[in-house]
């Protein structure tokens, strides 16, 4: 009974993760090769067809571009000012608290929501952000309908929304860097600005690793909610990236096959970032 | 204190309380907002204060789309997901923490790779069809029972499962106690903040779901209120943005209220969930 114990134990979590997403990740895969028929009633082989639909569309390559684009500039950008802000975090200066819980809020709140804010924030008749971009910089612009700045305030609400959970993860890890570090490099006379690149950075690696590949999931995946409120994939499909593309395939325009293989693509986009994950986190870069 | 000291302190205090103020605006301006008259919203230069509680752009926002329902909706798809987000994950992490057994490594990889493989995204038409053939399209099944296990959570399980010591487990077995005695009898008492801050990070996850509750609910009275947000702004075709920030508030209100409450329990459990060993 005691050998069978943990296996029962396994059953509820296997059963739902091999009926929901293994077997439609499968599914995802056979699909691909399939094409509805014209009039819808059956599913036809195609073999590569769909894949080479997609890949003989400069469309689609506009759309990987577009991804490519919006997701790094979003990592990038939150890493960034994530990993400068939770310095200052950390120093337990008055009031730390307080800004600690107004600033993780965005964390609590969802993609679309965090659209509606943004949307109202830029819309040209009644936001704030608007009006402050004519006051300051004389930027007169239909924020969510002119290419490029519909991805520019796209990714300041991406950015916005995935800030929080990377200041949690970098004010845990900069309290786990020992003083005694910090302390000797004090010692030798480097500057703060030193300290915080060529000491505090390089400590801090896989952690700012881990938060890549999580920040890339975001923006690939749970982003949609962002998009589909904000810009609809436009204008002139300048924000449609690969998930609203899928959706679009998929759900507007029913095509199971193609939109099956752009799942295999992004499916091919997860493995190379798991495989990353593998060799660098969990091999663990410079772990203490 | 000296000189330089005393700059880079106000540079720093003044750089968060800027950070802060930028951070939290967007929540802010939408709180007062809905309270204000079509009139202040959409008057030059803009407003931030209200003068006075303008009331009904809530009752408007409730009115233009079944958002109590939707919010009803919402409530029972997070709440059943995270029960069975518990259930789950407390079982197979407890498998994964206490137990040696034969195909361990298979098994924890297998979970491992749906960490990147969001369900309710990578293979989304795939599920969709698999709902379909179910005759689960349009009810609460398609939006909960998917999602009722996931890596994320067994790992938070096991993570915390690993630091009780195991002489306790081994006690307990000398004692007579079965492993599910054990596990009932001393492993959860003693993981009661840990269990909590897992069903926070799950209701907050199930609540602010978007793609899947869009695609697989085609009837108004069984969508969620994520989704009922994006018909407010639909719907409200003046873009009367009082009354869209008013239904805002009321989707954004519970996670809001839940992590200003217990934040602190929130961050530990997101920590600890995250840095993997």
């Amino acid at each position: 009974m005691r050998k069978l114990t943990p296996y029962l134990l396994l059953v509820p979590t296997f059963l739902i993760i091999i009926l929901f997403i293994y077997f439609p990740a499968f599914n995802s895969f056979k699909l691909s090769f399939f094409q509805e028929s014209f009039f819808g009633d059956k599913s036809i082989f195609v073999g590569l067809d769909n894949y080479i639909d997609l890949f003989t569309d400069s469309e689609y390559y506009k759309v990987l571009k577009t991804t490519f684009i919006y997701s790094l500039s979003s990592v990038g950008i939150t890493i960034f000012l994530a990993f400068l802000i939770a310095q200052l975090l950390v120093k337990n200066l008055p009031g730390t608290r307080i800004f600690r819980t107004l600033m993780f809020s965005p964390y609590a709140v969802s993609p679309a929501i965090s659209a509606t804010l943004w949307s109202m924030m830029f819309t040209p008749t009644a936001g704030l952000l608007s009006y402050l971009f004519q006051v300051i910089f004389h930027i007169d612009v239909d924020w969510l309908t002119t290419v490029p700045y519909a991805m520019i305030a796209l990714i300041a609400a991406t950015v916005w929304k995935m800030l929080p959970f990377d200041l949690i993860f970098y004010i845990a890890a900069l309290q786990n860097i020992p003083d005694s570090i910090l302390e000797s490099s004090l010692i030798d006379g480097a500057n703060p600005w030193t300290r915080m690149w060529k000491i505090k950075f390089p400590l801090v690696t896989p952690i700012t690793f881990y938060l890549f590949i999580m920040n890339f999931t975001t923006t690939m995946f749970s982003s949609f909610g962002i998009i589909d409120i904000m810009t609809r994939g436009g204008p002139l499909g300048s924000t449609t990236t690969m998930i609203y593309r899928l959706y679009l395939d998929g759900f507007a325009f029913q095509d199971n096959g193609l939109a099956a293989a752009e799942s295999v693509v992004m499916f091919g986009v997860m493995s190379v970032i798991t495989y990353l994950y593998f060799r660098f986190v969990e091999k663990g870069v410079h772990y203490q | 204190m000296n000189r330089k000291n005393k700059v880079s302190f106000i540079i720093s205090e003044i750089i968060l309380i800027l950070v802060t103020i930028i951070m939290f605006s967007p929540i802010f301006l939408a709180f007062m907002m809905s309270f204000m008259t079509p009139a202040e919203v959409f008057s030059f230069p803009p407003k931030i204060i209200p003068k006075s509680l303008y009331w009904q752009n809530y009752k408007e926002a409730l009115g233009l789309v079944q958002l109590g329902r939707m919010i009803i909706n919402s409530a029972i798809v997070a709440i059943f997901i995270t029960i069975g987000k518990l259930i789950t994950g407390i079982l197979a992490g407890y498998a994964f923490a206490n137990f040696n057994f034969k195909g361990k490594k298979v098994a924890f990889a297998t979970l491992f790779i749906t960490l990147f493989l969001p369900a309710e995204t990578v293979m989304i038409v795939p599920l969709f069809l698999l709902m379909k053939s179910l005759g689960w399209v349009n009810t609460y099944y398609a939006l909960i029972i998917p999602f009722t296990a996931s890596a994320t959570n067994t790992f938070l399980m096991r993570q915390h499962f690993r630091t009780i010591p195991m002489e306790l487990s081994d006690a307990a077995r000398i004692d007579g106690a079965s492993p599910m005695q054990y596990l009932f009898k001393v492993l959860l008492p003693l993981s009661k903040a840990m269990i909590g801050g897992a069903a926070l990070i799950n209701f907050v996850y199930a609540w602010n779901m978007y793609l899947w509750p869009l695609v697989v609910t085609m009837d108004d009275k069984m969508k969620t209120a994520q989704i009922g947000v994006k018909m407010l702004i639909d719907a409200e075709a003046a873009n009367n943005w009082g009354t869209i920030m008013a239904g805002t508030m009321i989707v954004l209100a519970p996670t809001l209220l839940v992590f200003f409450l217990i934040q602190n329990l929130f961050v530990k459990s997101l920590v600890s969930s995250g840095l993997k060993g």
